[in-house]
């Protein structure tokens, strides 16, 4: 057997119809909205722009899916530490880069005290995370009730800084080639995505992840640590948040209370659109970020449109998490009767 | 010692400790927390206060109690089928008006559409974890996040007021019986409840579903539906609570009917004794429950913590109950007490 064959299994598919359904998507974009602009190459990196936190945060959300546990406090950790960024840039006048620093820290910490509950105690993820969830929203109204818009210019440097790509620029009215351009979150955001994706991939620890969310029991026989990887899965997820939840500040520069609600849902629908299956031991960072990408072009296209309420697009992406899901269920029953 | 062990392990000692023990920090705090006062033929007091704010939150109790015991699994959309329930009713009795001063539908047309939509709420979740077998958080996930939006569709986005005073009743007082409307919805659902649960088999059928699905199916319950109709019962449930608490306010505000009411509901069940993972429940643990949450939320704003700030404490207690619940915490705790007694021993031999 020297050529390994390509299999298409149940899980290849879903991520397939992800990929389709956003090319789809895009391309019944670029004909209704023609002569809106929609097809242009600023617009598409626009979704990344828009949603450089969301991917980063995908990713970790996706690693955690993996082991077979969800978090659901990832919109109000996200909220804290935009409001944590804030307040300590304004009203305790700490520096930028050590301010985000202390961000980090703390995201670190939110996952270890999630992953010791959920992997040393046994309390199920969803109990846990909600409680985090609701910690979160509510630390972030005792820090501060009234929203806080951050100012340092550091900060506001790392914003605003364009990055212009050398190619596919347009020349607009005043005749002035405008190159299209992207934030720093972006570059940000993709490198984590790709450490991610290779870890997950290369690594003994995102081997290892695998093995614990495909099988808790063979994993514990092989003589995995099942407990510790777990408990590695949510710090490191906690992380990601906290560095998710650094970018998405980028784009706000404010932080409140009602901040990124819902965003867990969106999280988890873009794993689960991409393919990471909600039982656990199959997933791809990849396809997170298609997941993410086809809930940012349904953004678009409520933008484009004009008329709709944003709710929309909370009640599209539920419909598809909800589509999406009974697909897997389907896939997985159709694999229990085959064997 | 053994009368003391009797006692403890007695179901309920748990929730009825949690709930003395707040009544008590009460009586400390502010010494007129049992004082009852009449005024206009209606009693007032903190103790009816908090009996008539806690209504909404022991019926979501009812129904989320019997989802864990079915299915292990708690059902986090309550609160937004709340406000669709609210909204949807306030639709219909506005005639789709932002406000209105006489009903545009009969009353009771709109209070049981909104139940039926509750029902069929708790029939999505349902079919999703009984039939699909989705994991019930996030099948509720769905819900919990778009249902506040359909409630923002159905009212475009604004508050829709009924300002007739019919509608206030359900929230308020019925004229010439002293105590809130609430009091008696509560009883009618909880004694239905416990009716229906004791007398059929049906309670102890949900238990065995909860211990072990696979098992009952087996022995011939048909495991899918019992999990089913308990989601069906928690929607309906929220429909009653929703209805009620949009009375209250003589509105549907869809942003903050039932706003963090899940983390509560589940606060409830856990403090009622019952363990979140399914199986053995009690309905007047999780009842009990409730009333302790809400007496616990009434002081934590006597103290002047704000709304928003209160999830934090819940959350910090919800965290502490469930980990006391967990048999790893109690290996832990035995471990290091074996540990003590063998530290304890070894220096009596040296």
């Amino acid at each position: 057997m020297g050529k390994r064959k390509f299999k298409l299994d149940g899980n290849t598919y879903l991520l397939l119809i992800t990929i389709l359904l956003f090319v789809v998507m895009y391309a019944v974009g670029m004909i209704v909205f023609q002569n809106k602009g929609f097809g242009r190459l600023q617009v598409f990196l626009n979704l990344f722009i828009s949603n450089a936190g969301l991917i980063v945060i995908a990713a970790g959300m996706t690693i955690v899916m993996i082991t077979g546990g969800i978090d659901i406090s990832v919109g109000s950790v996200v909220a804290l530490i935009c409001m944590l960024l804030a307040w300590m840039m304004e009203n305790k006048g700490i520096g930028a880069v050590p301010a985000v620093i202390i961000v980090l820290i703390v995201g670190l910490v939110f996952g270890v005290m999630q992953g010791f509950l959920v992997a040393y105690l046994k309390i199920q993820p969803f109990i846990v995370t909600l409680a985090g969830m609701f910690f979160a929203r509510g630390m972030t109204a005792i820090i501060s009730q009234e929203m806080i818009s951050i100012k340092n210019d550091v900060f506001l440097s790392w914003a605003n800084a364009n990055i212009y790509l050398p190619f596919g620029g347009i020349v607009n009215k005043k005749g002035v080639m405008l190159y299209p351009y992207v934030y720093p979150s972006v570059i940000i955001a993709i490198v984590i995505l790709i450490a991610v994706y290779i870890m997950l991939k290369y690594t003994k620890f995102g081997r290892s992840i695998y093995a614990v969310g495909g099988n808790e029991q063979s994993a514990l026989l092989m003589g995995l640590n099942v407990r510790r990887i777990k408990l590695k899965a949510y710090i490191l997820n906690g992380f990601l948040c906290a560095i998710g939840g650094f970018l998405f500040s980028l784009n706000t520069s404010a932080g409140f209370v009602e901040q990124a609600k819902g965003f867990e849902m969106e999280a988890i629908a873009s794993a689960v659109i991409g393919g990471t299956l909600l039982t656990g031991g199959v997933g791809n960072v990849i396809g997170s970020l298609f997941g993410v990408l086809i809930k940012g072009t349904i953004e678009t296209f409520i933008t484009f449109q004009g008329t709709l309420s944003s709710w929309w697009t909370k009640i599209t992406i539920a419909a598809l998490l909800a589509f999406f899901i009974i697909l897997q269920s389907l896939f997985a029953k159709a694999k229990e009767k085959s064997k | 010692m053994t009368r003391f062990k009797k006692i403890t392990g007695y179901g309920l000692f748990l929730p009825i400790l949690c709930f003395i023990l707040v009544l008590l920090i009460n009586v400390i705090k502010t010494p007129s927390f049992f004082e009852i006062s009449i005024k206009n033929g209606v009693l007032y007091g903190y103790i009816i206060d908090v009996i008539n704010r806690a209504s909404e939150l022991v019926i979501l109790a009812v129904g989320m109690t019997l989802v864990v015991a079915s299915s292990g699994g708690t059902d986090i959309s309550v609160g937004a089928v709340m406000s669709v329930a609210a909204a949807i009713c306030c639709f219909i009795l506005s005639g789709g008006q932002q406000t209105t001063n006489s009903y545009q539908n009969p009353y009771l047309l709109g209070a049981l559409v909104a139940i039926i939509i509750g029902i069929i709420c708790g029939c999505w979740n349902g079919f999703l974890v009984a039939k699909m077998k989705i994991q019930p958080m996030v099948a509720t996930l769905i819900l919990f996040t778009a249902g506040r939006g359909i409630a923002q569709l159905i009212t475009k986005g604004q508050i829709t007021y009924i300002r007739v005073d019919s509608y206030k009743l359900l929230g308020g007082n019925i004229q010439g019986i002293p105590l809130p409307t609430t009091i008696f919805v509560v009883i009618i659902v909880v004694v239905l409840a416990n009716l229906i649960l004791k007398k059929t088999a049906l309670g102890l059928y949900i238990q065995s579903v909860g211990i072990n699905a696979r098992a009952s199916r087996v022995v011939g319950l048909k495991s899918a539906q019992i999990i089913f109709l308990t989601y069906a019962f928690c929607g309906l449930c929220a429909g009653i609570a929703g209805l009620m608490a949009s009375s209250r306010i003589y509105s549907a505000d869809a942003n903050n009917i039932g706003l963090n009411m899940e983390l509560d509901a589940i606060l409830a069940v856990a403090l009622g004794g019952n363990s979140l993972s399914g199986g053995k429940f009690s309905i007047l643990g999780s009842v009990i429950g409730a009333y302790t949450i809400q007496a616990l939320t009434t002081t934590l704003y006597a103290m002047s913590v704000s709304a928003d700030q209160l999830p934090v404490y819940k959350a910090i207690v919800v965290v502490i109950i469930v980990s006391l619940q967990s048999k790893e915490f109690n290996k832990i705790v035995i471990n290091i007490k074996d540990k003590l007694v063998s530290y304890k021993e070894r220096k009596k031999v040296a």
